[in-house]
């Protein structure tokens, strides 16, 4: 079994963290795992991305070819966008979907929905919200992370939560405890 | 036991465990992580390993090449480019020989994902005549330093390690080994002085050991050929570039694996009789595509990225080399119709953008002016909304290019410059335009930080009005601002000033990188509590 996953976003949302917590739960699994991240220039507010590969099989390429990701996971709807030429014709998008605005030529935000609706299976919520909502403004991307936790299948919603206190455990049982909550508000979003 | 670790830090850990005393940097995409990982390693701290970052690849090169000297294992990092600004050194390192094992490691950018060029550090390791080795995946990155090490102690020659972004930046997990005892002192007794006479002596002992390389790279657990029936294209794949390889063809094709250099022509030579045709995959440039076709013969068909068959520009991917390999693409979306370029941006609060603010509001009252830009998140001002720079090209050019065009008459002419990027390569070219009284007007943008790097420290923290002063600029012509925008009447009116100065000014504004102050107030918070 094989899952490709490809993260996205704009630099500073905290991408890698959601690709820390999925590589500690694979490792803890016994899963092969590659991951490939940006770093430098592109981090600066610009668009970045990680290829993240897990499989029962040997891994060869740090990169994900065209038409091969399983699921793309994204805290920026446009940024989604993006990735569509990797993502496989029966993949899932998961998706923020509040626009993130930093440049002056970000397209029409209704055309963009249409464009991401049109699409064979999509999974979007404004996460900031929920996080919000859930008491943990700076936890939108365990949100993400719980909505896409039942399609990356190869973990089991149970070893990312282990993952995630793990992960957090040495910021405190506080921290953890509110990441846990975000990311379950994340994982009941995407049963609806 | 099994880590998580990126190619970066497989290297770094790799190097630790193989009895390392000391990392010489300059930082550098994407090869920064190594000198961080072992300057927060544990057993590094303990052992007191060398890991303070250096001014320049330069220096970096030579201290380690000192360390070596000593008896001790050294290893220098550095990004591709940083290869040109240690090249005398690293050149001539092969000559003088090795004590302690030194490895040379650089770290490629094919793509230019953080760079201003695709070289392929290979051609030094053939400029040098010493041995490279190129991992294809993180576990052989780690194994490779022990090896590197050994082969460079038992040949006494620096060895390079060639790495790309892809590898120094993907994770995964490396079995990692035991650690091992550091080299003792040991200072040479042979002669490292290249005066004319020994070193021509010396230069023969290393083409005298030029055959022992190649038996070494024949015999290297690394390279590998790997043989599938009926198969009669082989394909020669060269480090991470077989990773790709192997994605799309699995066991069904006959792979020449290439990870040690020099290539052996003995090897090359019965591949291609084995096979009808070669396709060579390599990240970077065709350095093996060349070669190889002086082994072969003018008639045998080799495909690769000069006969287009793989893009002449780029790194790899798998999709370019199932291309290269005549695989169809399978079934994918096309491009998604509502998508914008996000290139990246200087940060909202960032000193360097009220520089900007500053010198686009003074020099618009002057019609001829141009201003010369350096290395650094600085560089962004090239983009809008500032659209600042007429030039970047190497590290400290800013300065050494506006006293040339001020030589020709251009007026105004301003350098813009970091603060690690001037002590990098600025201050020699500034010397210059002192000696000159070359009518320039340079901008030290001091963030106290190596701030596109990830804010790792820079070499002239508190010492640049110094520096300056040494160098020769006049007192009254060294101006300190601090870049926030309630001080941009203060601001404008100093650079006007020193741009009407007939000599060389340098305006220092100054305010710490807010990446960086953010990080020292959370350190800070944590020592509080």
């Amino acid at each position: 079994m094989k899952k490709d996953i490809i993260l996205c976003g704009v630099g500073g949302q905290g991408i890698l963290s959601i690709a820390t917590i999925i590589g500690e739960a694979a490792t803890e699994a016994g899963i092969n795992l590659k991951q490939a991240e940006v770093h430098g220039m592109s981090q600066r507010g610009g668009d970045v991305q990680s290829n993240l590969r897990l499989s029962t099989e040997n891994i060869y390429s740090d990169l994900i070819p065209q038409g091969g990701a399983d699921v793309v996971i994204s805290m920026e709807p446009m940024e989604s966008l993006r990735y569509l030429p990797y993502l496989a014709k029966t993949g899932t998008i998961v998706t923020s979907s509040k626009p993130f605005v930093n440049i002056p030529n970000y397209p029409d935000e209704a055309a963009l929905m249409a464009e991401l609706d049109s699409m064979p299976s999509v999974v979007k919520l404004d996460i900031e919200s929920v996080a919000k909502d859930a008491g943990n403004v700076r936890g939108a991307n365990m949100v993400l992370l719980g909505m896409a936790a039942p399609f990356i299948e190869i973990l089991t919603v149970e070893q990312l939560r282990k993952a995630i206190s793990v992960i957090f455990a040495r910021k405190g049982e506080a921290i953890v405890e509110a990441n846990l909550k975000a990311f379950d508000m994340g994982v009941e979003a995407s049963k609806k | 036991m099994k880590q998580l670790l990126l190619g970066d830090e497989a290297i770094a850990l790799g190097a630790i465990n193989a009895g390392l005393s000391g990392v010489y940097a300059y930082p550098g995409t994407p090869s920064t992580e190594i000198t961080e990982f072992i300057q927060t390693n544990k057993v590094a701290q303990e052992r007191g390993i060398h890991s303070r970052w250096c001014t320049n690849e330069k220096t970096a090169m030579e201290a380690a090449l000192g360390m070596s000297y000593a008896g001790k294992r050294a290893l220098v990092c550095m990004k591709h480019v940083g290869m040109n600004v240690c090249a005398d050194a690293f050149v001539n390192s092969a000559i003088t020989g090795v004590n302690g094992g030194l490895i040379v490691l650089a770290a490629d950018d094919p793509s230019m994902h953080s760079s201003q060029n695709e070289q392929d550090s290979r051609f030094y390791g053939k400029f040098a005549l010493i041995p490279v080795f190129e991992p294809s995946n993180q576990q052989e990155a780690y194994d490779m330093v022990a090896s590197a090490f050994e082969l460079s102690e038992s040949m006494k020659v620096p060895v390079l390690l060639r790495i790309v972004t892809r590898l120094a930046h993907s994770r995964a997990a490396v079995e990692v080994g035991e650690l091992g005892a550091e080299n003792k002192l040991n200072p040479s007794t042979d002669q490292w002085v290249l005066l004319p006479g020994i070193a021509r002596k010396k230069y023969v002992d290393l083409l005298g050991k030029q055959e022992a390389f190649q038996q070494a790279s024949e015999k290297s657990a690394y390279n590998k050929k790997e043989t599938a029936n009926g198969q009669k294209l082989g394909i020669i794949a060269c480090g991470i570039a077989y990773n790709y390889v192997k994605e799309n063809v699995g066991d069904d094709a006959n792979i020449l694996k290439v990870s040690q250099y020099p290539l052996s022509p003995k090897v090359i030579r019965a591949f291609a009789e084995e096979n009808d045709a070669i396709l060579v995959v390599e990240d970077g440039q065709p350095v093996v595509e060349e070669a190889i076709a002086g082994m072969v013969g003018a008639d045998y068909p080799i495909k690769g990225r000069l006969t287009g068959d793989l893009p002449r520009t780029g790194e790899l991917t798998p999709d370019c080399v199932a291309k290269a390999l005549g695989k169809p693409a399978g079934p994918a979306f096309d491009n998604a119709k509502n998508l914008a370029g996000r290139p990246p941006q200087l940060c909202q609060g960032c000193g360097h953008r009220d520089v900007y603010a500053a010198l686009n509001q003074v020099l618009a009252e002057y019609p001829d002016y141009r201003v010369f830009g350096d290395i650094g998140c600085y560089t962004l001002g090239a983009l809008p909304p500032f659209k600042a720079l007429s030039s970047c090209v190497d590290m400290g050019a800013s300065i050494t290019m506006a006293k040339g065009a001020a030589d020709a008459g251009l007026f105004p002419a301003v350098a813009i410059i970091g603060d690690s990027t001037f002590t990098h390569s600025g201050m020699t070219g500034l010397l210059d335009a002192v000696n000159d009284k070359s009518n320039i007007t340079v901008v030290i943008s001091d963030n106290l930080t190596t701030g596109m790097t990830g804010g790792q420290d820079s070499a002239g923290t508190n010492k640049f009005e110094a520096i300056c002063l040494g160098l020769g600029v006049e007192p009254e012509h060294v101006r300190v601002v601090v870049p926030l925008p309630k001080n941009m009447p203060e601001i404008t009116r100093i650079l006007k000033e020193e741009i009407e100065y007939n000599g060389v000014s340098v305006i220092i504004p100054r305010r710490e990188c807010i990446q960086t102050a953010a990080r020292h107030a959370r350190e800070r918070a944590k020592q509080q509590k």
